[in-house]
């Protein structure tokens, strides 16, 4: 459980941390995630974001190293046992067939095969209650927006009911609005006692609504920390190489960045 | 819904069945006092016929379901993956080396086949494979697979043995008795079982690979119910009735409106589906008068197929698919 909101819990077992140590010929990272918190991964491209974001969600094995949960390593685990802790967004997500935002969400079911239907369903209500679909629930997904359609994939992960919420660029291609909303539904999660991971290319998304940074720069840890540290302009221009500044009150920052040198 | 559309394809099928036996050259009538032979036409031409194209057509649509699921692509058909053309030249193979006299191995020889063309698709394509790269491998089996089944024929011992392969490759299910039925239907319902076992993967398949395993779907154990699945029934039905194509292409597509779109709810009503549509085509195929003999199934549906698919790229093209 989680010490800060006592009143609140995850469905499932009790949560403990998501650690990660890797040290190869590509990378050497060590970091231990929490749930409860939203903690943000940010990067120039091709520093690894995803790739981090696949080994915590146990999808890729890092070679020289191990990912544990509440100290048990994540390869222990099976697949399914796996699949009901972490719930994993992958960046520009498919939809191969024109179902039902209800059908959709419904596949969140598949890693708790023989469970009973009315939890199942319960589940699925919740989630499509949390991403605030109940409107669209019949609807094709070829018929929802951008926005709807990026809920109704988050809604998806809900209904596993997970302990994490491992997110890869979930507000790519949303616009302001409905990016806004849904980073207020993740700070919804993480204070309901999950843990959440987004991967982030805005900073400035970063910097507001994250309550810890992780920078990556080519495979090593370049900050980890609170966002006002970890993306301090000193970081900034260290691994994006451009000088930046920021703007604005704390909660509310602007990035300004100037050109190269 | 989806058990809506199930009880329909059901009864359906129970009127049809009676229907088509009554079909053929010599028109059986009920309730007519006597038909000469009646009895002797139906249990042993027409029965086993409507079994055969019963199984055979369930194999087919059940295939084809799980196959356009698995590669996430309404218009994958098992045929266009050199699935088919892979038993077939198991099949030529037997017959060349003469022991097609021996009807137990022929299915054997076909299913060995099916299964190598889909273990090199598998092999190709491998476990990251991108449709289109599965796509490829796939044509190129095919192709393959042609060519070596013209190298067979061709360099066939007897003219005897060549123009009974060549017959037989164009599909039918015409003087076919219950022997085939017992060959093919025991391998074509353990097919359609594999099929459904893989039905849940399918489904989380719909969400993409990285998705998928995430919902802790293994692909590889995926793949080998894909491989085992798509063999057995694809490899039963051509053993048995020569290469009918498009079924596995067509079926699942006029059924996919009808379901919640879910791979999985696909596969038993395709199966029912494809069962009346081999029935039903076998039939017409049987009373349609043509000089010379009557018209071959395999050849009726890819005259139909053909353009239904041609119809089918176009509508994707115009994004109405």
């Amino acid at each position: 459980m989680n010490a800060e909101h006592p009143g609140l819990s995850v469905a499932g077992d009790e949560l403990g941390a998501l650690g990660l140590h890797v040290q190869d010929r590509l990378a050497d990272i060590s970091l231990t995630l929490h749930p409860g918190e939203i903690t943000a991964i940010c990067g120039p491209n091709g520093a690894g974001k995803s790739t981090l974001l696949s080994c915590l969600a146990g999808l890729l094995q890092p070679d020289g190293g191990h990912v544990a949960l509440c100290g048990q390593p994540l390869r222990s685990l099976s697949p399914h046992a796996r699949a009901r802790v972490l719930g994993y967004l992958p960046q520009s997500p498919e939809v191969a067939w024109d179902v039902s935002v209800e059908v959709l969400v419904s596949l969140g079911r598949l890693p708790w095969r023989g469970a009973p239907a009315g939890e199942a369903q319960a589940a699925i209500d919740e989630a499509i209650a949390a991403m605030d679909l109940e409107h669209f629930r019949h609807r094709p997904v070829s018929r929802l927006s951008g926005g709807e359609r990026a809920r109704a994939l988050m809604a998806r992960v809900l209904a596993t009911r997970p302990g994490w919420l491992l997110a890869d660029e979930p507000l790519a291609n949303l616009d302001l609005a409905h990016a806004a909303a849904l980073v207020h539904r993740f700070r919804e999660q993480a204070r309901a006692g999950r843990g959440v991971v987004l991967v982030l290319h805005d900073l400035a998304m970063a910097m507001n609504h994250a309550d810890r940074v992780i920078v990556l720069g080519r495979g090593s840890l370049a900050a980890d920390g609170p966002p006002e540290t970890a993306l301090d302009p000193q970081v900034i221009e260290r691994v994006w190489g451009c000088p930046a500044r920021w703007l604005g009150e704390p909660g509310a920052r602007a990035l300004s960045v100037g050109p190269v040198a | 819904m989806n058990r809506r559309v199930i009880l329909i394809l059901l009864a359906a099928l129970a009127l049809a069945v009676p229907l088509s036996l009554l079909a053929g050259r010599v028109w059986i009538d009920p309730f007519a006092p006597e038909t000469r032979n009646a009895s002797v036409i139906l249990m042993q031409l027409r029965l086993p016929r409507a079994a055969l194209a019963l199984a055979l057509g369930a194999g087919l649509g059940a295939a084809g379901a799980a196959m356009q699921g698995f590669l996430r692509n309404p218009l994958a058909d098992p045929g266009l993956f050199g699935i088919a053309p892979g038993a077939a030249l198991g099949a030529v193979l037997s017959f060349w080396t003469g022991y097609a006299a021996s009807v137990f191995l022929l299915p054997v020889f076909a299913l060995i086949g099916a299964a190598g063309a889909m273990a090199l698709l598998a092999l190709i394509a491998g476990r990251e494979g991108g449709v289109a790269l599965f796509t490829l491998a796939g044509l190129m089996i095919s192709s393959l697979a042609g060519a070596l089944m013209s190298l067979a024929i061709s360099l066939s011992p007897t003219p005897f043995a060549m123009s009974e392969i060549v017959t037989w490759l164009m599909g039918t299910l015409a003087d076919r008795s219950w022997r085939e039925v017992w060959i093919a239907t025991p391998f074509t319902l353990a097919g359609i079982g594999v099929l459904i076992a893989a039905g849940r993967s399918l489904d989380a398949l719909t969400l993409g690979e990285a998705a998928a395993r995430s919902l802790g779907v293994d692909p590889r154990r995926l793949q080998a119910l894909m491989i085992a699945g798509i063999g057995l029934t694809v490899g039963a039905g051509v053993a048995v009735a020569g290469i009918i194509g498009f079924v596995g292409l067509v079926v699942p597509h006029l059924v996919r409106p009808l379901t919640d779109r879910r791979p999985s709810s696909l596969i038993v009503p395709s199966a029912l589906a494809g069962a009346l549509l081999l029935l039903v085509a076998d039939c017409l195929c049987r009373i349609l008068p043509l000089a010379g003999g009557e018209l071959r199934l395999g050849i009726a549906l890819s005259l139909l197929g053909a353009p239904f698919f041609l119809h089918l790229l176009l509508r994707m093209r115009r994004g109405l698919a």
